[in-house]
């Protein structure tokens, strides 16, 4: 008996970790966009489900998973990129309050032209990852979850090597950092930003698809991820990537073993939940787990 | 002919006019300081130079405008702009500050090697180097700017208020070090400065702003043994 609730309880853990993985890329999105141009994208959410139709529209053409996922991978890049020359860009020299009413516009025409295109009816999305369970120790371990947290977790540290073994990387965090000393040493800081918007439609683009199996595809299908993503980067530390995936992970685990062993809590109090420990956090420790006060002397 | 030549420059922030028409020259080999009250227009001069604030008028370096090339070509051009408060990337460790002043110039091989010569000038730097930057004090953030702007073996460097806020001791080995970096390197400086007195030992020429234009200029022996100019600009 003991044994039997020990083992599901590894289960609420496992899947809980590929749940989280897609909040944890999410959230990784919002910090690296909000480290490099300040604010939070809330249109990131809608890049993500429009990428994502745009996954399902190249299948749909008849490419198989994997050609159908790359291709949206470097779609996704180059629009994001796009959008934050085009439409962010003019933005910049104003302020913060600006470029966030541009961004919640951004969300709303992106929601309307997905169910202008796509129409609103909720459409299966294929998963790349086999229907099979495998027994780990009386541990009921889905394919669906490992490949999830695989991908995620793989496409995260892709990033980090990015970010700190790349000259490139180094320059756009030097960029976010200091904007002005970057264009003193040559950074053309404009384009770096609009990388950083390429790469986080890439994550979003990743969170879409590897979401979209299991909530399944229409226009509204992230609006609700992109709540748990927010918690979740919050929770890590706004500022801080590393933060956020463990923001995202913990509170997959999190949400997961509450709606399982508290019994008040259904599905319908899973969101109030995150909410609440998005407002724990913001009371407690603002600055959230990993995410600081810079240290300077001067 | 001078290395960098200013004619007739002007400069504004909205309505508020910086410059109105600064003409300078710096020669090659020479630390030419740019004296003056504050608000006179000597930082906007620099960032006039790099591109950092929308000028009009005449600027060359080494025979060419600069005006279409922005703080991006400036620094490919071989301009180095350390500017006040100390332009250091706080969050990064001091070798990948280095790293960044080698950014637009410098191939990545070369890095390692630059970077040794200007560690040569701030021996205590090489066992920081993991150090976040943020977390040096006052002064090593200052010499490290200056460090970082040395990497990219710029042909004129620019320093904005390198004293600004530091010891005494602490600015006195800083212009020790651009004294040698003039003198063994043969670099090109130009220096803005609110310690007259320290400036003026430290050029071989100086300009004098006053509300954004050039009041008075001279070889930095002379002003200094001139009694009236120093006491009606330079205040001492």
């Amino acid at each position: 008996m003991l044994a039997f609730a020990f083992a599901e309880f590894v289960q609420q853990i496992v899947s809980g970790l590929a749940t989280g993985s897609i909040f944890a890329s999410l959230a990784l999105a919002l910090v690296l966009i909000y480290r490099s141009t300040n604010v939070v994208n809330f249109a990131q959410g809608e890049m993500a489900m429009f990428t994502t139709y745009i996954a399902w529209a190249l299948m749909d053409r008849g490419l198989s998973y994997w050609p159908a996922f790359l291709l949206t991978l470097a779609i996704a890049f180059t629009g994001g990129a796009a959008i934050e020359r085009t439409i962010i860009r003019p933005f910049e020299q104003k302020s913060a309050l600006a470029i966030v009413i541009v961004t919640i516009g951004l969300l709303i025409a992106l929601n309307g032209a997905a169910g202008w295109i796509w129409g609103a009816e909720v459409k299966a999305f294929d998963s790349p990852f086999p229907n099979t369970t495998w027994d780990v120790g009386g541990v009921a371990i889905s394919s669906q979850d490992v490949g999830t947290f695989c991908v995620c977790l793989a496409t995260v540290a892709l990033l980090w090597a990015f970010f700190n073994l790349t000259p490139l990387g180094l320059a756009m965090r030097a960029s976010a950092i200091n904007p002005t000393t970057s264009r003193l040493v040559g950074v053309r800081v404009g384009w770096m930003l609009a990388l950083g918007w390429g790469l986080a439609a890439v994550l979003g683009a990743i969170a879409g698809m590897m979401a979209a199996p299991t909530v399944f595809l229409d226009p509204n299908m992230m609006l609700v991820i992109l709540i748990y993503a927010f918690a979740a980067a919050v929770l890590g530390g706004i500022d801080s990537p590393i933060g956020a995936v463990v923001g995202g992970l913990s509170l997959g685990v999190l949400l997961n073993l509450i709606g399982r062993y508290v019994d008040f809590i259904g599905p319908e109090l899973r969101l109030p939940t995150a909410l609440l420990v998005l407002l724990g956090v913001l009371m407690i420790r603002p600055q959230g787990l990993f995410g600081h006060a810079v240290v300077r002397r001067v | 002919m001078a290395l960098l030549e200013l004619r007739d420059v002007r400069a504004r922030y909205g309505a508020i006019t910086a410059l109105h028409g600064v003409s300078l020259a710096v020669d090659g080999g020479q630390v030419v300081a740019l004296l003056g009250a504050n608000g006179a227009g000597k930082t906007t001069t620099l960032r006039a130079v790099s591109g950092l604030v929308r000028r009009y008028g005449e600027i060359r370096f080494d025979g060419r405008s600069l005006l279409r090339a922005g703080p991006e070509g400036a620094a490919r051009l071989g301009i180095a702009h350390v500017p006040e408060g100390r332009g250091i990337f706080d969050e990064l460790s001091v070798w990948d500050n280095l790293r960044m002043g080698a950014y637009a110039s410098i191939s990545r091989r070369e890095v390692k090697r630059e970077s040794e010569r200007v560690l040569g000038y701030f021996p205590w730097m090489r066992d920081r180097l993991r150090q976040q930057a943020g977390t040096l004090s006052g002064g090593e953030q200052q010499m490290l700017a200056l460090a970082r702007a040395m990497v990219a073996r710029p042909r004129l460097l620019m320093l904005d208020e390198p004293s600004l806020g530091l010891a005494p001791l602490v600015v006195q080995e800083l212009f020790r070090i651009v004294a040698l970096l003039n003198k063994e390197e043969g670099l090109t400086v130009l220096v803005v400065e609110q310690n007259a007195e320290l400036a003026l030992a430290a050029s071989h020429y100086t300009y004098v702003l006053e509300v954004g234009h050039v009041a008075v200029e001279g070889t930095s022996d002379e002003l200094r043994a001139h009694e009236g100019v120093r006491k009606s600009y330079l205040g001492y």
